[in-house]
C-alpha cells in the first residue's frame, strides 16, 4: 500500500518522479506502454506540453489533426494525443479535470508584447522554456508547434471571442497519459504573470512515470 | 511503332503541345480583366488557377495584395505563411486567435507571426467561413475516408500538398506547420464541439490579403479534413499585385491595441 497519494489509481512500478520548479522547462522521454502523470500541485498552473516521436522527431504533436479527429478542441478523458502524420502519440487514460486546452497556445516574449506591452519583454514565456529543451535536443525554432495547454481553460464564446479565463482545476488533481508509441515530451511550466492561466502565480508540477 | 521514334519527331510532338489552355494553370505573364479600380495592369504579378487537389506556392512583397476566389463554391484553401527573408517565422495560428481574441478570422483579422509580428492582413472577405482548428488532412485521414491518400493518387492530403509546396522553397517536413483553411469554416459549441461548414457555398466567394511582410506562401486545395461527402473540391483562383505598404492611419492597423502593436513590431523588422 503506497502512502503516496499522488500515486493512487496508478499501476505498475514508479520509474519516474521529480518536481519540475515553477517556470522551469522538462524533457523527458516516455516508452510506449508507460504512463506520465502530470500534478498540478497547487492548483490551476497551466502546463504547456509538446511530444515529438523519440524516433523521428519531425513528427510531432498536432493540436489540429487532434482536435479534427474528436471533433472538439478540448482535451478530456480518453482523447488520443495525434501526431501531424495522424498517428497516436499518447492517450488521457484519466483525469480529474474536466477538460485541458489546445488553442491557446504558448505565451512568448513576442506575443506578450502584443497581448499586455512591451513593459513585459524581460519577463519569462513559455517559447523560451520550449526552446531551451528542445535546442538541448537539437530542435529548433521551427519545431515549435501548437502545444497542449493542460490545466488551463480557454473557452469560446457563442460570437467567436476566445481568452484565457479563470482555471477549472485545483491543488492535487491530475492528468494520465499512456505513451501509444516512444515519445519525448517537453514541457514548459508556465510562467505567465499577465493572465489567470497560472492564478498569476507560477508554482511547481510532479512528474510521475510508471512502467 | 511511335511516330516519335527519333528525337526531331519528339520535339515536334512536344511543341505542338504549347499554347494548350486548361481550367487549372498559371497566366504567364500575368493577365486578368478584373482588377480592381486603380490597380494597373503593370502591377499584376501572379495569375493562377490552382487544381482540385493541387497546390502553388510563391513569394510575395510586402504591400502586395492576393485576392483569391473560391471560383465554384467548394474550394478550400489551406494557407501555409512564412517570412521569406527568415522562414524560421511562420504563422503561428494560436496566437492569430489568442492575441485577437477570436476564434473566427474575418475581415479585418491579422494573421501573426510566432515573432509577435503581422504576417498577412485580411484586408477583404466575402465568405467569412475560414477555420483556424482542424488543419490540414494527411495520408493518414484521406485513406480512412477515400481508401487512398498517397500523394499520386487520386486523393492527395493537404499536408502532402503543403510539404511539395513548401519543399520548393528550400522547406521540409519540420516547416509545415499548423495552417488556416480558408474558404471551409467551423464553429466552436459551448462543449467544445466543432461544426464544419462545409458548403458547397455560392460561386465566387473571394478574399483579399494584403501582405505585411516579404512572405512565402503555401496553398494547398484539399478537400476540408472534416468533409464527409466523396471527394469534393473545386478549383481556386489566385492573383496578386503590386500595392502600397500599409500606412500609419490604415483602419486595420489602428483597430486594437493588439493589432496595433503587431504592425509596430513589424515596422521595427524593417526599420533598417
Amino acid at each position: 500500500m503506497s502512502q503516496n497519494p499522488y500515486l493512487e489509481g496508478l499501476a505498475g512500478q514508479v520509474i519516474y518522479d521529480e518536481v519540475v520548479p515553477a517556470r522551469a522547462p522538462w524533457m523527458h522521454r516516455v516508452k510506449a506502454g508507460e504512463t506520465l502523470r502530470v500534478i498540478d500541485l497547487e492548483g490551476n498552473q497551466a502546463v504547456d506540453f509538446l511530444l515529438y516521436a523519440t524516433a523521428d522527431d519531425a513528427e510531432r504533436f498536432s493540436a489540429q489533426d487532434t482536435i479534427a479527429a474528436q471533433a472538439n478542441i478540448f482535451l478530456r478523458t480518453g482523447s488520443f494525443l495525434l501526431s501531424n502524420e495522424g498517428r497516436p502519440m499518447m492517450t488521457i487514460v484519466a483525469t480529474a479535470v474536466d477538460y485541458h486546452d489546445m488553442i491557446g497556445g504558448a505565451c512568448s516574449c513576442e506575443s506578450n508584447s502584443l497581448r499586455y506591452g512591451h513593459h513585459t519583454k524581460a519577463q519569462h514565456a513559455c517559447v523560451d522554456n520550449f526552446l531551451e529543451a528542445n535546442l538541448r535536443d537539437g530542435r529548433g525554432k521551427r519545431d515549435i508547434v501548437s502545444n497542449v495547454n493542460f490545466f488551463m481553460n480557454v473557452p469560446v464564446e457563442a460570437d467567436g471571442t476566445l481568452g484565457i479565463v479563470d482555471g477549472i482545476s485545483a491543488p492535487g488533481l491530475t492528468v494520465d497519459l499512456r505513451a501509444e508509441m516512444d515519445v519525448t515530451v517537453v514541457v514548459s511550466n508556465c510562467p505567465q504573470i499577465n493572465n489567470p492561466c497560472n492564478g498569476f502565480n507560477p508554482t511547481p508540477v510532479r512528474m510521475i512515470v510508471t512502467a | 511503332m511511335s511516330a516519335l521514334a527519333d528525337p526531331n519527331s519528339a520535339r515536334e510532338h512536344a511543341r505542338a503541345m504549347g499554347g494548350t489552355v486548361v481550367e487549372a494553370m498559371p497566366i504567364l505573364p500575368p493577365r486578368a480583366d478584373d482588377l480592381p479600380a486603380g490597380v494597373a495592369p503593370d502591377d499584376l504579378l501572379w495569375e493562377e488557377t490552382i487544381a482540385a487537389g493541387g497546390y502553388a506556392s510563391r513569394a510575395l512583397a510586402r504591400g502586395s495584395r492576393l485576392r483569391l476566389i473560391d471560383l465554384k463554391g467548394d474550394a478550400c484553401a489551406s494557407l501555409l505563411l512564412f517570412n521569406a527573408a527568415m522562414p524560421t517565422e511562420r504563422l503561428n495560428i494560436a496566437d492569430t486567435v489568442k492575441v485577437q481574441w477570436d476564434a473566427y478570422p474575418s475581415a479585418g483579422s491579422l494573421l501573426l507571426s510566432d515573432m509577435g509580428r503581422v504576417l498577412a492582413s485580411i484586408e477583404q472577405d466575402s465568405a467569412a467561413t475560414h477555420d483556424a482548428f482542424c488543419g490540414a488532412s494527411n495520408e493518414a485521414s484521406n485513406r480512412r475516408h477515400y481508401g487512398d491518400g498517397s500523394n499520386s493518387g487520386a486523393f492527395p492530403s493537404a499536408r502532402d500538398r503543403l510539404l511539395l509546396g513548401a519543399a520548393k522553397h528550400g522547406l521540409s517536413r519540420r516547416d509545415v506547420h499548423p495552417c488556416i483553411n480558408l474558404f471551409k469554416g467551423v464553429r466552436i459549441g459551448t462543449d467544445g464541439g466543432v461544426t464544419a461548414q462545409l458548403g458547397p457555398f455560392a460561386h465566387r466567394r473571394s478574399l483579399v490579403l494584403r501582405a505585411e511582410m516579404d512572405l512565402i506562401l503555401v496553398i494547398a486545395n484539399c478537400p476540408h479534413v472534416l468533409d464527409p461527402r466523396p471527394w469534393s473540391v473545386t478549383p481556386l483562383r489566385a492573383t496578386a499585385w503590386r500595392g502600397p505598404i500599409t500606412t500609419e492611419d490604415d483602419p486595420i492597423r489602428t483597430a486594437t491595441p493588439e493589432r496595433l502593436r503587431a504592425f509596430l513590431n513589424t515596422e521595427d523588422l524593417y526599420r533598417q
